[in-house]
């Protein structure tokens, strides 16, 4: 890692301005050229920006922390009765806060199985989401691949068992922020903003880009910008929900799949709102429509989440080591949707 | 937009401390004594820790917050302190597995570790003994499923697990004062 010289951002402006560059038009350029020359990088958990740096995928002459930030880390109630989660909330905070526990469980569940307890402690819901691809030939210096600034994607023919198997044409990577599938599937909100104070407010599935829309970001985030808070709406009484994921162990690691499902069923169960959500899917967190129009308007048992699981998957594009996904994901798809039917708040 | 750019390129966002250009002054309750030690903004807390401060009981192994080999509490808290800059320990308490017996005594999870045989190798095993050591910190009678949710960041290749499972459940009960396990 080069040395850096070191800032604790004290306001949202100041810190905002510190983004001389965002990571990923910074990573565009092969490290230690003058593409990175200069740039100003902020930080939170640092757990994402650490490994970049360390594997010299980034260079960058400054950094600026922003866990002094007064407010980054707090959790509170809005006044329409949503919440609204600081950036800067660990992974842990937020996994064991009351209001998240009773209110949003999928996404305390989500985050509580994130990482590892270390991780959790230190990383940041903001970081999380901002947080780079995994895909190992982005993560290793020797390719430049697409979203890095190449011309070729080495995962589409190569070794592709981790990506993605829907919108795999142009770059295969899976999104590997688990908090945001729940998130997409809840309607959270992300505030963001600069170096002059004005704030911009975007639903997180319109802030996460599609490599079809932009190959080289997996955000809009700007330079001179900061995530400061994601805000969750107020739900229904009746709101239904459940996070499930399949990880290659039981311990710690990003999960093969995992899937959120958000419903509100009247009193006859019948659906009257429905999100089906897939992590680990897609390059964006991957709404099911084909899902969620079946379940629209009918009763949730055994045969509506067969139907709905099956046909989430109906246009799935499997590469060649990653098909095995696809049974997985009909699984869990089933079993989440029949839990938060079975249990309000499961 | 000009004006915000200006001030901020112009400002040093302020940090206490002297030091060089290269390295900053910082000042680490580290094992309940204050240490006052130069570090490059770059140097990891495990770096600082082994290298500057010779306390070398703390291990690294992947470096990539991926095996917790290197795990100390911070505040109390479980980090890896490879992907912890010593800089953001400045002011904080650190204890490593050197600050985790009493003086006279090893704590009781060391002496679980012992009886129950819950290291072959013992490269991992610092790391291992602060979870388990946190966690009966804030739980005093934790499950199976508490433990193995405290240690799943560990790679032990040895494979020592279900060891570390019987030490831990052990040092809770001796702990508790409630000696059959
Ligand atoms: C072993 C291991 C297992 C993991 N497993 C999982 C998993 O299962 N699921 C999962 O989701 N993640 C997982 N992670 C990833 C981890 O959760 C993320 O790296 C972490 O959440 C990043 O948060 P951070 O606060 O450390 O971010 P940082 O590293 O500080 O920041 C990440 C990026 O966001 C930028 N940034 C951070 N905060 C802001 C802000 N407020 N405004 C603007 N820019 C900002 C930084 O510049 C940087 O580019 C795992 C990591 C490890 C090491
Ligand atoms: S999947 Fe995306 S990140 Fe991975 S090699 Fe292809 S272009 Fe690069």
């Amino acid at each position: 890692m080069r040395n850096f010289t070191w800032g604790q951002a004290q306001t949202v402006m100041d810190a905002a301005a510190a983004a001389s560059v965002t990571v990923a038009d910074a990573m565009l350029s092969p490290p230690n050229t003058n593409g990175q020359a200069g740039a100003s990088i902020v930080k939170a958990g640092g757990i994402d920006l650490l490994d970049l740096l360390k594997e010299k995928l980034l260079t960058a002459d400054r950094i600026t922390s922003l866990k002094e930030l007064p407010g980054l880390d707090v959790i509170t109630r809005t006044e329409d009765g949503g919440l609204r989660i600081g950036a800067a909330v660990t992974l842990a905070n937020l996994a064991r806060s009351p209001l998240v526990l009773r209110h949003y469980p999928a996404l305390a569940n989500a985050t509580a199985h994130a990482a590892s307890p270390q991780i959790r402690n230190v990383a940041t819901l903001g970081g999380n989401l901002l947080q780079r691809p995994r895909c190992w030939y982005f993560r290793a210096a020797e390719y430049r691949c697409l979203r890095k600034g190449g011309g070729h994607c080495f995962a589409i023919h190569g070794e592709n068992q981790y990506h993605a198997i829907f919108d795999n044409q142009l770059c295969a990577i899976v999104h590997p922020s688990t908090a945001a599938t729940v998130l997409v599937a809840l309607g959270a909100i992300v505030e963001c903003a600069d170096a002059m104070g004005a704030a911009r407010r975007v639903r997180l599935e319109d802030f996460l880009v599609p490599p079809d829309e932009d190959v080289h970001r997996e955000n809009s985030l700007r330079a001179q910008e900061i995530l400061t808070a994601i805000e969750l709406p107020a739900l229904n009484p009746g709101t239904r929900m459940v996070h499930l994921k399949q990880g290659e162990t039981d311990s710690f690691d990003w999960p093969l799949a995992d899937v959120a499902i958000v419903f509100d069923l009247d009193a006859e169960r019948r659906c009257k709102r429905a999100a089906v959500i897939l992590g680990a899917a897609a390059p964006v967190p991957h709404r099911a429509k084909a899902a969620e129009a079946i379940l629209l308007g009918r009763i949730i048992d055994e045969e509506a989440a067969k139907d709905a699981a099956h046909a989430a998957l109906a246009d799935a594009t499997p590469l060649h080591k990653n098909g095995y996904k696809l049974p997985l994901f009909e699984t869990l798809i089933r079993r989440a949707i029949l839990r938060a039917a079975a249990d309000l708040h499961a | 937009m000009a004006e915000a750019n200006t001030a901020v390129s112009e400002q040093n966002v302020p940090f206490a401390g002297a030091g060089t250009a290269e390295t900053v002054q910082l000042m680490v309750t580290v094992n309940g004594v204050d240490r006052i030690f130069d570090a490059e903004p770059r140097t990891t807390l495990a770096e600082a820790l082994r290298g500057t401060l010779g306390l070398t009981g703390t291990k690294i192994a992947c470096d990539r917050g991926s095996c917790c080999a290197c795990t100390v509490l911070r505040d109390g808290l479980p980090v890896c302190s490879c992907m912890m800059l010593a800089i953001e320990a400045n002011g904080h308490s650190i204890t490593t597995i050197e600050g985790l017996a009493a003086p006279t005594a090893l704590h009781p999870v060391q002496t679980a570790f012992i009886e129950h045989d819950a290291l072959q190798c013992g490269f991992c095993t610092p790391g291992l003994v602060m979870s388990c050591a946190a966690l009966l910190e804030h739980n005093a009678n934790p499950d199976q499923e508490a433990i193995l949710d405290a240690i799943s960041g560990h790679f032990c290749r040895c494979g020592t697990y279900p060891h570390v499972m019987t030490a831990t459940l052990a040092a809770a009960a001796k702990m508790r004062g409630d000696d059959n396990g």
